[in-house]
């Protein structure tokens, strides 16, 4: 390729990004935006005398929602590993009868849709009493994490040459400590990768706060921004302030681990 | 998790390839076993396995069999807000099949759903080559522009649909002000019944674009140099080189990509429900929304026909899928 072409496509490129990330734009736009030039026809191109106001109401109404939410991230990642390593090092390392079994309930497992899902849970949670709890909404989560966990811990793990288990065999360890003390370190990667989208996942969870978590003291952020959309339809400066805020840790976690994130949708879609 | 530090040496899987082909392993720690203690050693190793897994299966048992079987059983029955009260609730067998689908929603949700579905995965798959296929070629910023492009797919639902709606908002929205600006009509995205739908659809594909490109991109990392290099020797264009080389190459992943697509798409459920909720009327309803609206929605929750319009969604998932594979494998066979 010429490097005239290529700097063409450069600027093609940056032209089809600018315009994807065109909604992300606005959405600051707006959240800096004066209440009195929300209804301006055309609309400010650009922040014109930007206030902090909305920012500001963000901070004091909604730190309770966001400290919920990471809370809740936190304990559905927690969980998640729980569950998933250990399955998965068992379904990659030594390899049980039934295992494929296992691995075909878990892609069916991903696919069921959340509504149907809360549904169930919604009875489930009322007769155990955790309707409107944290806990109730970190179980809940975890479902939508603890399937892929495993068949991305497996796709990794089954990659661990087999020389590195004998090895600890010969050593005496038996299969927790070799799991623990070999096979968790060495899968850090995909630690990693599970980690970020199950934190991504529970953050962004709505279906099951808005079901299982509608009247508690504690809910998530996607409740606090919906709350907003409900009751103050005019102050779209705070509701996008919100959602800025709301998206940071989707931004912080992309350019932290960018490279994680490929590996996760890849991994997670192409290995069967 | 009780087999934590067993003393024993035994094999996970006795005396197959694996551990053969590694002569540290077969050295003489092990006595040649006779059958019985072989079997035994594989039954111990089974069950070490499964004391791994167990967890899991108990949680799929809890947290995924269980709530479909009580979403199954309150479909059968007329779960009213008495029943939250005494916990009863008759059994009423396809009752609220039956009045789901008399019901004046039925047809548009099932349209809504297939039309929905269908268009967002077209959109999202072809653009999503598109991006891919131009992302391939080298050139400065590449590498940092794709990974800005998966930025849209990370953030909460709710937020890219509230941004959505406000862009599309009639009076204040900037997609009607950049209608205005080139002489258009503008348009009442969200409050119209014919444009509610292109509006939720066009804040979907959007969403959907970035994991499009991903999958599909990883899937022209996988196809060998040489195929192209013998392409360019024998003088094909661009435009040969992808219908006659990239396309067939990529149909495997292509398969996939549109088969989750199609499986996430029926989920979709947070961006119609801010934009539009459904409405107006039913215009943008899918079953996913229905059977929230019958729920949650607010008002008296009718749990039971929404349960069974939930049920009603998995046995849509499981038609489209079987149509999805009989295509394919048509396909295939041409």
């Amino acid at each position: 390729m010429t490097s005239a072409r290529r700097i063409g496509n450069t600027v093609i490129g940056v032209i089809f990004t600018a315009l994807m990330l065109f909604p992300l734009y606005w959405m600051i736009n707006v959240s800096l935006t004066q209440p009195t030039d929300l209804r301006k026809d055309p609309p400010n191109l650009f922040p014109v005398n930007p206030t902090f106001d909305g920012y500001t109401r963000v901070l004091s109404e909604q730190l309770p929602y966001l400290g919920t939410s990471l809370v809740i991230g936190l304990g559905t990642v927690a969980v998640t590993l729980l569950l998933s390593a250990p399955a998965a090092f068992a379904l990659a390392k030594l390899r049980p009868r039934g295992g494929t079994v296992l691995n075909f309930v878990l892609l069916i497992a991903q696919m069921i849709p959340g509504i149907i899902m809360a549904m169930g849970f919604y009875l489930i949670f009322h007769s155990w009493g955790i309707l409107d709890t944290v806990p109730g909404l970190i179980l809940a989560d975890s479902t939508l994490a603890v399937p892929f966990g495993v068949l991305i811990f497996t796709a990794f793990m089954a990659g661990i040459p087999e020389e590195l288990m004998s090895a600890a065999k010969i050593d005496g360890a038996g299969p927790w400590r070799t799991f623990r003390s070999i096979v968790m370190p060495i899968s850090r990667n995909s630690v990693v990768t599970v980690s970020l989208f199950t934190f991504l996942w529970a953050w962004s969870d709505f279906i099951f706060a808005s079901t299982l978590n509608r009247g508690g003291g504690f809910q998530p952020i996607t409740m606090g921004i919906y709350k907003y959309i409900g009751n103050n339809t005019q102050d779209w400066n705070a509701i996008m302030a919100t959602a800025v805020v709301a998206s940071i840790p989707a931004a912080v976690l992309l350019v932290v681990a960018q490279r994680y994130v490929a590996a996760g949708v890849t991994a997670g879609a192409v290995k069967d | 998790m009780t087999a934590t530090h067993t003393t024993s040496r035994v094999t996970v899987r006795g005396e197959t390839g694996e551990v053969a082909s590694f002569p540290r392993a077969t050295s003489p720690v092990r006595p040649l076993p006779d059958r019985r203690l072989r079997s035994r050693q594989r039954l111990r190793g089974h069950l070490t396995a499964w004391a791994f897994i167990a967890p899991v299966v108990i949680y799929l048992a809890v947290f995924y069999a269980y709530p479909l079987y009580r979403n199954l059983d309150l479909s059968f029955r007329d779960y009213t807000l008495r029943s939250f009260i005494d916990g009863t609730a008759p059994f009423v067998w396809f009752d609220n099949y039956v009045e789901v689908i008399q019901s004046s929603t039925f047809t548009p949700a099932l349209l809504n759903t297939a039309v929905f579905t269908l268009v967002s995965i077209v959109f999202q798959f072809a653009i999503g080559l598109a991006l891919a296929v131009f992302f391939f070629r080298r050139f400065p910023l590449a590498p940092t522009l794709r990974a800005l492009f998966l930025v849209p797919w990370l953030l909460p639902l709710l937020v890219s649909a509230s941004v959505w709606a406000w862009m599309l908002n009639s009076e204040s929205g900037i997609i009607n002000a950049g209608l205005e600006a080139i002489g258009l009509t503008q348009v009442n995205w969200l409050t119209s019944p014919q444009w509610a739908m292109v509006s939720v659809l066009l804040a979907n594909i959007w969403i959907g674009i970035p994991f499009n490109l991903v999958i599909l991109y990883s899937g022209l990392q996988n196809i060998p140099g040489e195929v192209y290099e013998a392409a360019s020797l024998d003088g094909a264009n661009g435009w040969q080189t992808f219908w006659r080389i990239t396309f067939p190459l990529l149909r495997p992943v292509s398969a996939i990509t549109i088969l989750l697509g199609l499986v996430y798409t029926l989920k979709v459920f947070d961006i119609i429900w801010i934009m539009t909720r459904g409405g107006p009327g039913d215009a943008s309803a899918t079953f996913a929304i229905w059977s929230y609206r019958l729920g949650f929605g607010g008002g008296s929750p009718e749990l039971s026909p929404a349960a069974a319009v939930g049920n009603l969604l998995i046995v849509l998932a499981f038609v489209f899928g079987l149509i999805y594979i009989r295509t394919q494998r048509r396909l295939e066979r041409a």
